[in-house]
């Protein structure tokens, strides 16, 4: 039922936003649209208003950083259509120090979640009305969520009875953080698996 | 002669009982009237979806309780659904019937605080009293099934942790039973209080159109008259086969929003009888031994379960490739993960939808023209936690 939905809507989107799509898939029951980044303001105003599709609200926007990328930052748009009762990605790739336009006129809440994608990783957008940071600390350097920015951090903060005020020190820990790998390096249970298969087919023979 | 005026900027919390929380809000006031608001955020900033990505899906779990600390099984359950859709397991139907009956607990944990406290910024002191009470109440039960009365970290990949004791069921059977008649008590103190209404009614109205466009979820949408469930929309777990109705607003004020909560008290009680009543027997966890670990019992007996023990808490599983977002409706709206894995056994990316960080960006649009003292109404009727906000 959803899977029909979505087939159905993936048609029609690479139809009529041919030019402006690299590719298209559904896993997971989910439909995924990777669009060409100048082309976002148009593919999100078609989606918003198409009568097939009326995707209404956004839902959210998550970076995520690929470090070894060539395009290290994707945007996933996440929107919801009410009416349709369906939800939809949109992917967008980015290079480092690219630019990308702000949803914030089609969508006033997409105000906050660009700010913290901006805060986040680091993606400036085009057009904000207010690009600040919003989660971190005022003053705060980096962007946190990039792959490359220590789970650590590299300041702390605590309050100083010398000089009574809260004070920012580089971080000091009693104890390195460890991250330990545990990941087998073997597939435990294949091997034998192989085994036995040969051992069957042997017999068989 | 034209007289010169300035608008006064007034900083409001972080430190303010009204403020439910760390909020700071950067009032720009015309006299009384609020010309401005600007929200800020992050002062309980705790780095979660970081957190999350350096640990095994095991260990991220607890995090969620940490987020919306008033209904902490909700935020679990989107969690543990998104690494079920990429590992395609199947849950025992008991677990989710028991997810359900915590889920809708958390349900009325939440409103209860918020339904109350928003009593109280209005200058109710009586209905906190006795909500909490029942609040009490209702933590025990997770105490009970889980062992913690807030961070339950019960919900586990493929079920539950533990099956819940057996009178547990007969105690919430019987609380079922009573709390409607709190809730006739609450309202009797609030519905047709005079004061309560001078207060709510009318304030903070957000027309149908305004709360789409603000990424509006549960009750706030549903309080402006959009009929949107996502229990009932986009069924999750067994949410398809219990009888529940979805109260809706008509003005989208700050009254009609706690009547929908109220309404939803009513619902989540109906619909925690219906999930004791047909309370299968089973696992309560998947038997997939990959996932879920073994026995107590077979620690002791099988070399294999203790391998796979050790496995599962130091390694833990691996999950397929991929990227899901899974959404449930808690308490205070459309809580979502999105989950991307690259294969391994910790998550590529975690990222957490909360729905109050989209309420409280709409702060500005909703108080701008009211009064001063509506600004504690406001967000009071928003119900924001800061868990979820900061992240």
């Amino acid at each position: 039922m959803i899977g029909e939905k979505l087939q159905k809507l993936e048609k029609l989107i690479n139809s009529e936003l041919a030019i402006n799509i690299k590719n298209s898939s559904i896993k997971n029951n989910e439909l995924l649209v990777e669009i060409k980044e100048e082309k976002l303001i148009e593919a999100v105003q078609f989606l918003k208003s198409n009568d097939n599709c009326r995707f209404r609200q956004l839902v959210d926007i998550a970076g995520v950083d690929y470090p070894d990328e060539e395009e290290r930052f994707q945007l996933v748009y996440l929107f919801l259509s009410h009416e349709h009762n369906i939800r939809i990605k949109l992917l967008i790739k980015l290079k480092p120090n690219q630019n990308i336009n702000s949803l914030t006129k089609i969508f006033p809440s997409a105000n906050w979640m660009e700010r913290e994608v901006f805060d986040m990783y680091g993606v400036k957008f085009k057009n904000h009305p207010d690009l600040r940071r919003i989660l971190t600390d005022y003053g705060f350097k980096g962007h946190p969520l990039r792959k490359d920015f220590p789970l650590t951090g590299f300041n702390e903060v605590r309050y100083s009875e010398k000089d009574k005020k809260v004070i920012y020190e580089p971080v000091k820990l009693e104890q390195n953080y460890r991250n330990f790998d545990f990941e087998s390096p073997w597939e435990g249970t294949n091997y034998i698996k192989n085994i036995k298969k040969i051992e069957k087919d042997g017999k068989k023979n | 002669m034209v007289k010169k005026t300035k608008s006064l900027n007034l900083n409001f919390g972080p430190q303010h009982p009204a403020a439910h929380g760390v909020l700071r809000l950067i009032l720009e006031l015309d006299g009384e009237v609020v010309e401005k608001a600007d929200p800020h955020i992050g002062l309980l900033h705790r780095g979660t979806e970081k957190l999350i990505e350096q640990k095994t899906y095991t260990q991220a779990l607890p995090y969620f309780d940490r987020l919306d600390y008033v209904a902490p099984m909700n935020q679990e359950h989107a969690f543990a659904l998104a690494a079920e859709k990429l590992l395609n397991i199947e849950v025992p139907i008991r677990a989710k019937y028991i997810r359900v009956i915590f889920c809708e607990i958390g349900r009325i944990l939440s409103h209860i605080l918020n339904v109350t406290t928003q009593a109280l910024d209005v200058g109710a002191l009586t209905p906190s009293l006795w909500g909490f009470e029942e609040r009490e109440t209702l933590m025990t039960f997770y105490e009970r099934a889980s062992g913690s009365r807030l961070h339950a970290n019960y919900f586990r990949t493929g079920g539950v942790h533990q099956d819940i004791p057996l009178k547990l069921i007969d105690d919430i059977e019987k609380f079922c039973k009573s709390f409607p008649k709190i809730i006739d008590d609450l309202e009797g103190l609030l519905t047709d209080n005079r004061i309560f209404k001078q207060r709510n009614v009318e304030i903070g109205i957000v027309s149908k159109q305004e709360a789409l466009d603000h990424s509006f979820s549960g009750v706030m949408l549903r309080g402006s008259g959009v009929p949107w469930d996502l229990r009932r929309s986009q069924p999750y777990e067994i949410y398809k086969d219990l009888e529940f109705k979805i109260p809706i607003g008509k003005n989208g004020d700050c009254y009609d929003r706690y009547l929908c909560r109220i309404e939803e008290m009513r619902e989540s009680v109906k619909i925690i009888l219906q999930c004791i009543d047909k309370l299968p027997k089973g696992p309560v966890k998947s038997i997939d031994g990959k996932i879920s670990p073994p026995n107590r019992e077979d620690l002791k007996q099988s070399m294999e379960a203790l391998i796979h023990h050790f496995k599962l808490f130091t390694e833990g599983y691996r999950v397929p490739k991929g990227d899901v977002y899974t959404a449930v409706e808690a308490p205070k709206g459309e809580f979502g993960v999105y989950l991307i894995s690259d294969g391994s056994n910790k998550p590529y990316r975690c990222k957490i939808r909360a729905p109050g960080f989209s309420h409280l960006q709409a702060m500005d649009y909703l108080i701008r023209g009211h009064m001063l003292a509506d600004v504690p109404a406001v967000l009071g009727s928003l119900d924001i936690v800061f868990g979820e906000v900061d992240r």
